[in-house]
Formats: C-alpha cells, structure tokens, sequence
C-alpha cells in the first residue's frame, strides 16, 4: 500500500455497517482478471515515495515520474508499474473515439463562431486524457465532468448534442444525470469534486464495488472544496478516482500560480497515492485510469491522477490566449498530439489500413452534419419553463409568479403566444 | 484631461490606476487580473505599469482571495479584490460575512477592514449559467458591509476612488452589460457622497428608483410613458447599503407613487426594504401601494430566454400603468 493514514488502510468494508462489504472483500480477493493495471503495484511504496520526494520541483515536463505507454513519436514503450495489452479492435476504437471527439468539438467551436452557441469551452489537445480515462469506466462508474469533458462525455454514451444545450443557452444543465452515469458540467471551480467524494461514500455505505470519478482543472486544485473532498476521500477511504487534467492553463493563469509542487504529490500530504501521467498518451491515461479505479472497487481508497496535457485553444471562445501566451510553446505541445501519435503507431505496426482512416473521415463527416443540423433546430425553451422544477415540491410562490408572468404576457394584443409581444 | 469620455469598463481601469499611483497601499487582485487585465479588461495594463507585486493574479480561490484580502487589510493595506463573476462569490461568502462584515465591531472599532470587493454582475450578455446573477440582497442584509453599485462611466470612476477611500468594506457591484456604455467622466470634479442617490430624472406623477444596469431602463421607460403624457421622476439609488432613504422619501412625498425595479428576484430583495421603509415614512402620501419589477423566484435562465426573465421598459410601464390605476 502506498498509504499513510490509518483510515485509508483500513479496508472499506469494515467501516460499513450495513455488512454488504462482502462484496467488496470477495471482489478484493479476486480482482478483475481483464484489468491491465499495475505490475508491481505492491512493491511501489517506499520506492515511489522516495522517488517522488526526489523528484524536482521545477522540470515537470522531464519528470521521471510521468508515466507513458506511447511516445510522442508514437512508439510504444514500457513502464515499470503500468502495463497494457489491447487488441487491435480495442486500438482502433481509443483513435476512433479520440478522432470523433475532436470533429465533434471542432464543430461545436464553428456553431459558436456562426452564432448558434453562445460559448463553447473546447477540449482540444486534452483527448487522450478524456478518452484514456473514459474508457477504463465501467457502466456502472459514476462521472464527475467539469464544462469541457466533451470526451468522457462521449465514452459514457451521452449524445453529443445534448451537451450543446447549455451553451446555446437553451437549458442549464439538460442531461438527466442517471441515464449515463454522467453527472451535470459543473461550471463553479471544483464543486464537483465534493459531490463525487459524497457519491462514492454511497457508493461505499452500499457495498457496492462501482467506482466514481471527478474531473477537474490544474486552476481548480486551488480551490477549497478540492482540497475538502482530498479530506473527506482520505477519511472515508472513499472509492474515487480525482482526475486533474493539467492542461497548463486555468485562463491566462500558468499552472505555476496555483503550486509550487507538482499537483499529483499533493495526494500524499492526504494519505493517498498520486501518479502522473502522459496526458496525451491515451493508453497511458487508459492503463493508469484502471489502475486507479480498481483500487476504489477494492477497498484501498481514493487515487489523485494528473494527467500532463495541454490546452491547445482558448479557454473558450470568449478568450484571446495571445493576450497571455506565446505560439512556441502551443507548437511545442503540438509535436506531442495525442492523436498524431496513435496514428503512427497503428500505421506502422499495421493495425490500421486506408480503409480504417476513410471510413473514419466519413464517419467524422457524418458526425458533423448530424450535430449542425441537431444544434440548428434545437428550439429556444418557453419562457414559461424558467417557472419548472425550482421546487421537487411545488411551491405556492412560484405558481403565484407563474400565473403573473402569463398574464403580463397576455396582455399583449399582439400576442397570439406568449413571449412574442416584445 | 480633466474631462474624457469613457466606457465604464475603462473609467474604473483609470480609477484603480489613480487609486494605484496616489497610495502604495492600494493593492488590486483576483483571477486572472494581472496579465490579461481581467475577463472584462477592466484592470487592463494595470500590472504592467505597477508591478505583479501590486496587481497580483491569485490562485484560483475565492474564499482565499478575500480571506488573504482581510489579511492584507489587518497589516495596513487596501486591497481591491476581483471576483470573476457574480456566481463565483460564493467561496468567499463565508469570509466575507463571518469575518469581514464583523471584524470593526468585534475589535472594539480597533482595526478597520478597507477592502473593496468588485463583483461584474447582472444577466443580459447571453452568458452560461452563474454568469448572470444579481446577488446584492445577499450582501445587503449584513450588517457591517457597504454595497454599492454605480450605473454611469462618471460614477463608476468616482464611486470606485470613494469605495477604496472607506474604511469600510465594499461590495462594488459592476453592471457588466453596460461596461460598454460611454460617458463624461470628469477626473477633477468634486464628487457627492457615495451613498447618495441621485435624481437623474425629474418627474411629478410617479417615482421609478433603480440602481446599476436597469438605471437606463428606467430612463428609457420614463421617455416612453412621457410620449404618453405621463411624467416619471427617476431616482438612481447608487448605493443598496446604506439606502439614501430621505431622497426617495422626498421624491414620493411629491409624486405619490413608487415603483422600484431590479434584476436581482423581487422576493427578500432590495426593492421588499424600499417598499417598506417608504410605506413607512409616507404612509400619507401614497397613493398606491409601492409596486416592485425585478426577477422571478426560479434560478438565473438559460439565455435564451433571459429577455423574457430581466426587467425591461414594457414591464416597467406595465407596474407603472397599475401603479397609476390605483
Ligand atoms: C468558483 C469559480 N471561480 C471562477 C470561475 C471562472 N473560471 C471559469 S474556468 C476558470 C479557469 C479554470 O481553470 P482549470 O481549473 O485549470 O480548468 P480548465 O479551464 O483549464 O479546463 C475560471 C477562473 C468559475 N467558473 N468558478
Ligand atoms: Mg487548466
């Protein structure tokens, strides 16, 4: 274990009451034979900590602690604790995901530029990240997002027009969050990360083994409520996995405004492991991601993973990135795509013919269209529904502002329908 | 130079700026204020010409923002801290309310809080969710907080120097929708008091009192009802704590009416306070009950219906007809 606090070693079940922690104690004996996680996941302790204490605090780009399975240069190579073992199909399918994930978001920034998003956050550059960490998920894993993981999104099944909703400006929210496992984008800072440490104390109170886990920013890990839900995770040895991507950026702040240590060792001042890893190495973040969830599904507790990846765009469209950074370094990163790299190592190992590439370019095209003509007939809400669901309960209040605002609207003579006697 | 015409989003950039070269002990700082010069670009240029020591970008943190502000304010310093938008308060709402409303009193008057809390507020920019709201009530109903909120380039300036001047804290409520919206600003004037409100129109049947962004909408009601023959004085509060209850008393005493008009929701907003105390005061002279326009009890909408949730000139005059019918 790579543990110090006592709670965290303590087995979960043992601090449930309901005695549905046999489940978790048989699922802990018998791991899941498919997983491809760690090596040498139990002699890592001291080594690990040692080594990451000698780690030096200003060369993270040269880290010896960053884990990476594939080379920018799209070579595949090894590490000492994470291993992988995918099946062609299986690799076919990380760049098919990653390649849609991009068209789709490239897509949605155009919506926006022709005025039928409002906003639109792009994910561009972190797609390894999203789709490493979204396919290691179970079916029956929760999800945490932020507002850009448009990627996980799209692992978990969520159609991708319905994330769009919101930045059109048609809802303020628009997913029902149980139908995917995928919990609402959260846009204030870091909240998510409490609500997904408090989704996985359930999760752990009701012996389940399903694992949970929260997405969230370098920016974010300033925030208290990140800090609060590293807490609680550590006391409550809770099943979470807390997903960093450190894109570089939180607007125009460097990461460096927000620490002074290497986010992932943070992890260990709380009493949980923190690993590093290539965020633009999709089955780096894949083979790390499981790693980290099945240690929730067995009972040793929460896993801090940063995923070292960049923001290639703007924040969002609203941003102007020249105001605060300079080309080189979006250049830089740019040798490091995390789809560039796959692709070399699929063409050169020939996992993937021209046949693959083409069909895929069709799908984009197909991808495409359909969220255009999804986005373009999405219908501005009825003004009445801004009176729906404020209370579970109803509320006289509400009915009394309700009936107001119908007349007011009616009283327009020209105004067959409300809202249209403006 | 005395006299410039500028944006609001600009005459606050020059305040800090002033605010900046006349006292080393003025600090400005928040998310992304230094570099970029803030989302808005209202403290654009400051950190280059004063220094990342006095234009600090901070974590991203609210409530460590204006927690280290209370700090900075113990040891001598006036800190203007940003908060990005109205929405993203609400980390610090603890520090704000727990400690920096309370700590004058609870040091016997021996330490003095001179923070200034500048918050972009208001909807009708089409923005996601938390990015539109009107949260001033909340603030407001502290006791040891000033909240002010200006609605033109002039007072925007003016208000800004007064705010960081008081030994008070403020919450400096900024109406981002009109950041854009040009004025005289006279940098050698003598201003009146911060919490003064100010008659911007005149007017003999009918009070309309506002502050920050729906200033404007009132005026153009008032314009409106004016074609109808309807003459409506326009009151801008300018400050929503303390609320300048003798000049709205004096304008009611004259029109008989009252109607106030906010974004912020109507139910325990700022206009529930104004109703009252003026019901109070000029029991004899009202000739209809005070009429409230604001917000609806339901969060923030999507944007695309906001038009519809905003006060706007038809339901200005639509309270101003039924006040009229009374
Ligand atoms: C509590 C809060 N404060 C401020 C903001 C404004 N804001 C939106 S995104 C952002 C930066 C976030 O950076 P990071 O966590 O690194 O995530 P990224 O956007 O890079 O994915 C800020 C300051 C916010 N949404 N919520
Ligand atoms: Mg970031």
């Amino acid at each position: 274990m790579t543990v110090e606090s006592t709670a965290a070693r303590k087995p979960r079940s043992s601090n449930s009451s309901s005695g549905a922690g046999t489940k978790r104690a048989t699922a802990k004996k018998a791991p899941e034979k498919k997983t491809p996680a760690k090596k040498a996941a139990a002699k890592s302790a001291a080594a690990k900590s040692a080594a990451r204490e000698a780690a030096p605090h200003d060369a993270p780009q040269h880290d010896p602690e960053l884990v990476q399975l594939l080379t920018p240069e799209g070579k595949r190579v090894e590490h000492p604790e994470f291993g992988i073992d995918l099946t062609p199909d299986e690799l076919r399918g990380l760049y098919r995901d990653m390649v849609l994930t991009r068209r789709f978001d490239a897509e949605a920034t155009s919506l926006q530029r022709q005025g039928e998003l409002g906003l639109w956050a792009s994910l561009l550059g972190q797609e390894a990240a999203q789709i490493g960490s979204g396919r290691a998920l179970r079916d029956d894993d929760y999800v945490f997002p932020t507002y850009r993981e448009h990627g996980v999104a799209w692992c978990r099944g969520v159609p991708p027009e319905n994330l769009l909703g919101m930045f059109r400006g048609v809802n303020n929210g628009g997913w029902d969050p149980n139908s995917n496992n995928f919990h609402l984008y959260t846009i204030v800072i870091g909240s998510q990360t409490l609500h997904a440490t408090g989704y996985a104390m359930g999760v752990a109170k009701d012996g389940a083994d399903s694992a949970v886990i929260a997405y969230f920013g370098d920016g974010a890990s300033s925030q208290g409520d990140v800090a609060e839900s590293f807490t609680f995770s550590a006391v409550y040895n809770a099943p979470v996995v807390f997903f960093c991507q450190n894109n570089q950026w939180a607007i125009s702040e460097p990461t460096e405004k927000q620490t002074r240590v290497p986010l992932y060792q943070r992890a260990r001042g709380y009493g949980f492991p923190g690993i590093r890893v290539d965020g633009n190495d999709v089955l780096a973040c894949l083979a790390v991601t499981k790693y980290a969830l099945e240690r929730a599904r067995s009972g040793e507790g929460p896993t801090l993973v940063e995923a070292f990846t960049y923001r290639m765009g703007a924040h969002t469209t609203s941003d102007d990135p020249t105001k605060y950074r300079r080309d080189e370094e979006r250049e830089a990163w740019e040798a490091k795509d995390p789809i560039q790299r796959l692709r070399t190592y699929l063409e050169s190992e020939k996992i993937a013919d021209a046949d693959f590439f083409a069909a895929l370019d069709e799908e984009q095209e197909a991808l495409g269209k359909r969220v255009r003509e999804a986005v373009r007939s999405m219908p501005d809400p009825d003004p009445m529904s801004m009176f729906e669901n404020v209370y579970a309960d109803g509320s006289a209040l509400v009915d009394e502002e309700r009936a107001q605002f119908a007349a007011y609207q009616a009283s327009f003579a020209d105004s067959p329908v409300a809202g249209e006697g403006k | 130079m005395a006299v410039q015409k500028l944006p609001i989003a600009k005459a606050i950039n020059e305040s800090l700026r002033k605010a900046l070269e006349t006292d080393p002990k003025v600090l400005v700082m928040g998310e992304d204020v230094g570099k970029l010069g803030g989302v808005f670009r209202v403290t654009d240029g400051l950190q280059k010409d004063f220094g990342e020591d006095r234009v600090i970008d901070t974590p991203l943190a609210e409530s460590g923002i204006v927690g280290t502000a209370i700090g900075l304010a113990l040891r001598g310093y006036r800190p203007v801290v940003e908060i990005q938008f109205d929405g993203f308060v609400f980390p610090a709402y603890d520090q704000i309310v727990t400690q920096l409303a309370k700590m004058h009193a609870r040091a016997l008057g021996k330490v003095k809080m001179p923070v200034v809390i500048r918050i972009p507020y208001g909807g009708g920019i089409g923005a996601v969710e938390h990015h539109s709201e009107s949260p001033e009530a909340l603030f407001a109903h502290v006791a040891g907080l000033k909240v002010v909120s200006p609605s033109s380039p002039s007072d925007a300036y003016w208000m800004m120097q007064q705010a960081i001047q008081s030994d008070d804290p403020v919450i400096f409520f900024e109406p981002k929708r009109r950041y854009w919206d040009k004025g005289e600003v006279d940098t050698d004037a003598i201003p009146g008091p911060l919490h003064a409100a100010r008659t911007v129109r005149e007017g003999s049947d009918l009070t309309l009192a506002a502050y920050g962004p729906m200033v404007k909408v009132c005026l153009e009601a008032a314009a409106a009802a004016q074609d109808e023959g309807k003459s409506l004085e326009v009151i801008d509060l300018r400050s929503m704590s303390p609320i300048d209850f003798d000049a709205v008393q004096a304008s009611v005493e004259r029109t008989g009416r009252l109607v106030v008009v906010h974004e912020a929701p109507v139910f325990y907003g700022s206009g529930a306070e104004i109703a009252a105390r003026i019901t109070e005061r000029c029991f004899y002279h009202l000739e209809a009950p005070v009429l409230r326009v604001g917000g609806y009890h339901a969060p923030y909408p999507p944007a695309r219906v906001e038009e519809e949730y905003l006060p706007g000139l038809d339901r200005v005059l639509d309270a101003v007809d039924r006040s009229l019918a009374y």
